[in-house]
């Protein structure tokens, strides 16, 4: 009787916590939707800013945020996916592996201004590139690099033993098994980390600042200036600029994102099935 | 014996996991065209040594190996043998099926792709002439483009012979290859064996003593890492030298 009780009380808090959240959740993002969609019109979404961003639409800041994360997700990913293949594939009782893993695990958990820093010191300063997309793009990726080592990791060791063992038997080569066998059998836990990385790079706001700069201009080249929407939303709101365009640039945010993560999902579901 | 050909010699075999010895001084002769069992109690070594036959265990850290395996009279532990080419020849077909997460259709051209066969009508024929050797091709014909993990057990484990067979190997190494299966399964894979020895030479792990009395022209009898005796199967089932083989095959101990 009494352990009934105790769990009925046990599922009963963790059901009221579970709630909470969810509410909590659910609120934040209903409340920047309720005060921001309405402000999403054509001209928001077709326009440049005027007058620092109170007027006009974001464009451009669009467009630089799109190019930004592309631009970072696309050079990290074939290096990280690398990386992982060359940790769990081919260093199999190397010594150095362990110290080498432990650090990509304390970087991804290093706050993104140190990478900000990093970025604006090498790239923009040492280098030579400028407040860039090309800046701001190699600090994301550097950012992202090990989130998407440690995913796409993860899936490669849950491949079965018996995939490797299978088309090695057939007269496969190392790499062949590599490509045509484990790669696609992950491919959905690297796609986990590859939208765990672009919701990184998205909202990243300081990092961003210190190595993209803050331009509001269409970008023309790798080597201009951009502002993301992290950016600008930070912008409108610390400088008090436009309340409405904040809380649309928000909502466009989260919806880009939400964007994003079905269709990455949509992808892998259709790509399980397909297998 | 005399008469038939020899595909492996294995002389003085041994081999250490770390520094646990698996296989002690094993010699062995696999003739051409024949079925070979291997027959033991748990733990005696069969895998272990099933898979020094492709090289399979350089798969795992810490394994060495000393004494000679020859295949078609190479030694393929030589420094300079070329592994790839081994297993092209010596296929093999594992306990649990193992189908790749792929179509039934290519599961079974993945060998021949990675061995450079593009031309599609030549795949297809690949696929349509192994389907039919190990008697699938009925069953999953109408469904050559769906995922191979949605066929049953023994489907499966058929479809692994048939992916096995696709790269024409001149040997096939069989680990337990009917455990996982029902006994309607294993028996469509004995008939099976028995048509395939006609081209291939097999080598099979079993715990079924049945099952080795049933199909192989050889059997050898492991205990603790070594081969006990080797013979012709009749002679091992009905008359053995050694006195652990008899107690093992009549069930004694084991
Ligand atoms: N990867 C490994 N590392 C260390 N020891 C191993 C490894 N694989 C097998 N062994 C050991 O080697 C011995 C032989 O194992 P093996 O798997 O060859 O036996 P087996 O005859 O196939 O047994 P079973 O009939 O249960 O499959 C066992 O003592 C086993 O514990
Ligand atoms: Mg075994």
């Amino acid at each position: 009787m009494i352990k009934k009780i105790k769990q009925g009380a046990f599922y009963g808090s963790i059901g009221l916590l579970a709630f909470l959240v969810m509410i909590s959740l659910l609120s934040i993002m209903g409340y920047i939707l309720f005060n921001g969609v309405g402000h999403i019109n054509l001209e928001f979404l077709t326009k440049e800013p005027r007058s620092m961003g109170r007027e006009g639409g974001i464009f451009s800041v669009i467009i630089g945020t799109l190019i930004l994360t592309l631009f970072s997700v696309l050079i990290a990913t074939p290096i990280g996916v690398a990386a992982a293949i060359f940790f769990t594939e081919y260093s199999a009782g190397k010594k150095w592996v362990g110290p080498i893993r432990f650090f990509t695990e304390i970087l991804a958990g290093i706050p993104s201004i140190i990478f900000g820093l990093f970025g604006f010191a090498f790239f923009v300063i040492f280098l030579g590139l400028g407040w860039s997309i090309l800046s701001g793009g190699l600090t994301l990726a550097i950012m992202i690099l090990p989130t998407l080592i440690r995913a796409t990791e993860e899936s490669l060791k849950t491949v079965p033993m018996s995939y490797r063992e299978g088309s090695l038997s057939l007269g496969a080569t190392k790499l062949q098994t590599i490509t045509r066998v484990i790669i696609p059998s992950c491919l959905p836990g690297i796609l986990t980390g590859i939208i765990l990385g672009v919701g990184r790079a998205i909202g990243e706001t300081a990092a961003v600042m210190l190595t993209a700069g803050s331009n509001l201009r269409m970008p023309t080249s790798l080597l201009d200036s951009t502002r993301t929407m992290s950016v600008h939303l930070y912008t409108l709101a610390s400088e008090g600029i436009s309340l409405e365009k904040t809380f649309a640039t928000a909502s466009l945010l989260i919806i880009i994102v939400l964007i994003i993560n079905t269709a990455a999902n949509a992808i892998t579901s259709k790509y399980i099935i397909k297998s | 014996m005399e008469n038939a050909s020899t595909k492996f010699e294995i002389d003085k075999l041994n081999l250490f996991y770390g520094s646990f010895q698996a296989l002690i001084d094993i010699d062995m002769t696999i003739y051409t065209n024949k079925i070979t069992a291997l027959i033991g109690p748990s733990g005696c070594g069969k895998s272990t040594f099933i898979r020094t036959l492709n090289r399979m265990n350089d798969l795992i850290l810490g394994v060495k190996t000393t004494g000679l395996v020859k295949f078609d009279e190479m030694d393929i532990y030589a420094v300079d043998y070329d592994v790839i080419n081994l297993r092209k020849k010596v296929g093999m077909v594992f306990q649990k099926p193992n189908p790749f997460p792929k179509t039934i259709f290519e599961n079974i051209v993945y060998g021949p792709k990675v061995h450079g066969e593009k031309n599609r009508d030549k795949l297809q024929e690949i696929v349509e002439k192994t389907l039919k050797e190990v008697a699938l091709w009925e069953e999953v014909k109408d469904r050559l483009h769906k995922p191979a993990l949605g066929l049953s057990g023994g489907q499966q484990q058929r479809l692994c012979i048939a992916r096995c067979l696709a790269v024409e190997p001149e040997v096939i190494l069989m680990d337990e290859p009917t455990s996982a299966l029902d006994p309607v399964a294993t028996s469509k894979i004995e008939s099976l064996l028995e048509e395939l020895v006609e081209k291939y030479t097999i080598v099979i792990v079993t715990h079924n003593m049945q099952q080795a009395g049933r199909v192989s022209d050889y059997t050898s009898f492991f205990l603790s890492g070594k081969v006990l005796e080797t013979d012709k199967t009749e002679i091992i089932f009905s008359n053995p030298t050694n006195k652990k083989t008899e107690e093992y095959i009549t069930g004694r101990f084991g």
